[in-house]
């Protein structure tokens, strides 16, 4: 993750609301609690000190339950909501300087914005709203309309453009929000538990729908959701947030494999582990296998794929293969330990600090 | 004695009052009651007056009686008048001027074009046969009983009024959604304009204006009936789905594209019920204004009263109804042709 290119970058990021947010912020600082915080002073702690780095061209994914401070996170990105303190860094800037005009710039070039209600506007037609960026920069619709009519096409809504958004099912408009945020061609996209409305069926769709885009196309995704399956299923980066602090962040398969708290611990024990983890995560790396080997499996191959492949046979060993080459060697013995939850991580600081 | 002679005896005012309270003449009821059963009669504090000015006025001549308070409003109003209207004169010109041409025009359009003009607005507002069956019928009606040039009369104001009222309302309404500080002085204004009984906006405006002027009654009438469309814009732009409004802000527009792409539209089934219901209240004001000289079926309604002519009250407050419901009807189908566009 240390070699990837940083994009966003969220430095000691604070919000208080409430009337007088300032001096309750020394409060915060001093460290007290979100709960003593609201009934002492009758301030509420939204986001307590933020650092977040997202990489360029990777899905991160931020995760909480509701009231844990991540659709205020995620509008501290564009600046819909004004942090009481911290630093917001794009392509290195830091866009609590901009101005109105630079901020509307950022919002029209630089991020766009996918909504859990897609908020279309109801009076223009699908292909109105997809284009809703160039028509903000003042272009007219026989301009963009191409532009526009390739990503509703690319998300699955051809020759539907002239459609309004109330004759659409759920699935269909946030699909107009995914094409309307691509069609601006920028670079990041903020996801505001896009999926979330959306029942099962059609919100699998769309994750499929999300990673096709997101192998295709490498922008930089921020994924706010409250669903641990649909974090893992789409994360690079997973960000867990409790009120208002982050928990534990990191590559997903390591949270998973070394929860940092109880807390975290709770949260992933009961999901299906061996859809999630990977053969990388719980092979032993080895330079050179020798040895009765049963075969070849990927290193990002899924357990799951293993097991179906073993047929439940955990007497046999398999090579981990990466490109090719050869980097380890996965006993079934040992990928079966890996799917039940391990107690607590010994080493919590370091599962944190490997994020 | 009066009863309050004690206030002004305790307070030292008693020379401020002048001479004695009792040779102030016989101003109140029970003074010349108490003179004509011969003698001062002892009151019971069962009958102590409310300390009203004129109570007051018994008590110490020098304070004044209600009436000179009113007389004083007159007299204020009077001395302001001449300069209220170098102001008010120039500014309301255009209504007269407005009123005058749409007068003449509505009436000086034959009626063989006029009404398949009027059938015409009728299609295009609303797209409904029916409802242009509806103008036919009516207009032909009113035509046919000899009421055809007061019934365009009454068009005529109804149109230019209303007009007005869109043009002046709908901005008043944004100013008022977009502050709450507008929206908290305003409401209060609105609400007196609405609940003042119609006649007293009249009194003021003949002082102000000549009768023979058009902008008497066409000023009564949009003070009347601006109402509803300034309450329904703030009100419709306020209801504007927030998840929309932050989508607008995350795409970069301005509060201006916001305003024009975004709330008016989304509140326009709003503010056009708001129209509705302002065509509405000129139609009832319409009736009123006629008696500071407004033409149209207003007269023969007031005709009817005057001079107790049944026949012609009826028809005529007939005539009115169906206006009404020829307004009303389009209005609300052009208002239904919005909501089907937008429903969510």
């Amino acid at each position: 993750m240390t070699d990837t290119e940083i994009k966003i970058s969220i430095r000691s990021l604070y919000k208080v609301f409430g009337d007088d947010p300032l001096p309750a912020l020394q409060y915060v600082k001093g460290g007290l609690s979100k709960a003593d915080l609201l009934e002492t002073h009758n301030h509420v702690l939204g986001l307590n000190d933020i650092n977040v780095d997202v990489p360029a061209g990777k899905t991160t994914v931020i995760m909480g339950l509701s009231g844990s401070g991540k659709s205020t996170l995620i509008r501290h990105l564009n600046r819909l909501i004004e942090p009481t303190a911290g630093e917001v860094l794009v392509n290195g800037d830091n866009i609590l300087d901009y101005s109105e005009a630079q901020l509307r710039e950022l919002r029209k070039h630089t991020m766009s914005m996918v909504f859990q209600k897609f908020a279309l506007l109801p009076h223009r037609t699908v292909l109105q709203n997809a284009g809703l960026a160039p028509s903000v920069g003042g272009q007219k619709e026989r301009q963009y309309a191409d532009e526009a009519r390739k990503w509703l096409d690319r998300v699955g809504l051809q020759g539907q453009g002239e459609q309004y958004p109330h004759q659409m099912s759920g699935g269909m408009q946030q699909r107009v929000g995914i094409a309307r945020a691509l069609t601006s061609n920028s670079d990041i996209m903020l996801m505001d538990e896009a999926f979330s409305a959306l029942d099962p069926l059609i919100r699998t769709d769309m994750q499929g729908l999300l990673i096709e885009l997101q192998a295709e196309l490498q922008k930089t995704v921020v994924f706010i959701t409250h669903d641990l399956d649909e974090a893992l299923k789409l994360a690079d980066h997973l960000v867990i947030l409790k009120d208002g602090s982050v928990v534990q962040q990191g590559e997903p398969q390591y949270i998973l494999l070394n929860p940092a708290t109880p807390y975290i611990k709770d949260f992933v024990s009961d999901i299906n582990r061996a859809r999630v983890l990977r053969v990388r995560s719980v092979m032993t790396k080895a330079p050179d296998a020798t040895g009765e080997r049963a075969g070849e499996i990927d290193h990002d191959d899924t357990l799951e794929s293993v097991i179906a492949l073993s047929e439940g046979d955990t007497s046999l060993s398999y090579r981990v293969m990466k490109d090719g080459k050869l980097v380890g060697v996965l006993d079934m013995r040992k990928l079966v330990r890996a799917l039940v939850p391990v107690e607590q991580s010994d080493d919590p600081e370091n599962a944190r600090l490997s994020g | 004695m009066a009863t309050y002679d004690f206030i002004f005896d305790g307070l030292g005012l008693r020379n401020w009052c002048g001479s004695s309270a009792d040779d102030g003449g016989m101003t109140s009821m029970a003074q010349l009651l108490a003179q004509t059963s011969g003698g001062d009669v002892e009151v019971s504090p069962w009958e102590t007056p409310f300390p009203s000015m004129d109570a007051l006025h018994d008590a110490c001549p020098s304070f004044p009686q209600s009436r000179e308070l009113t007389s004083g409003l007159e007299q204020g109003f009077l001395a302001i008048k001449d300069s209220l209207k170098v102001v008010v004169d120039p500014l309301t010109q255009p209504l007269s001027w407005a009123l005058n041409e749409a007068l003449w025009v509505m009436q000086a359009v034959p009626w063989f074009v006029m009404i398949p003009l009027l059938m015409l607005v009728a299609w295009a507002v609303s797209r409904q046969m029916k409802l242009v069956g509806l103008v036919v019928i009516c207009f032909g009606f009113l035509g046919f009983v000899d009421y055809y040039t007061y019934t365009m009369q009454t068009l005529a104001i109804i149109f230019v009024c209303a007009v007005t009222c869109v043009l002046l309302g709908v901005p008043i309404g944004i100013a008022m959604s977009r502050s709450d500080r507008v929206q908290r002085i305003m409401i209060p204004i609105l609400d007196m304009l609405q609940t003042l009984p119609p006649f007293v906006y009249l009194i003021p405006l003949i002082f102000l204006f000549s009768v023979t002027e058009p902008k008497l009654y066409g000023i009564a009438i949009i003070l009347y009936a601006i109402v509803p469309v300034v309450r329904l814009t703030d009100l419709g732009i306020r209801l504007v789905d927030p998840d929309v409004i932050e989508a607008a802000d995350a795409f970069g527009m301005t509060k201006r594209q916001k305003l024009f792409n975004v709330q008016i539209p989304l509140a326009l089934p709003n503010i056009m019920a708001g129209v509705n219901q302002t065509i509405m209240m000129s139609l009832a004001m319409v009736v009123i204004a006629s008696l500071v000289s407004a033409p149209g079926l207003g007269v023969l309604v007031l005709r009817g009263i005057r001079s107790l002519e049944l026949g012609v009250g009826l028809l005529s407050g007939l005539g009115i109804v169906l206006l009404a419901i020829i307004l009303d009807r389009v209005t609300k189908a052009a208002l239904a042709r919005i909501n089907v566009s937008q429903s969510r």
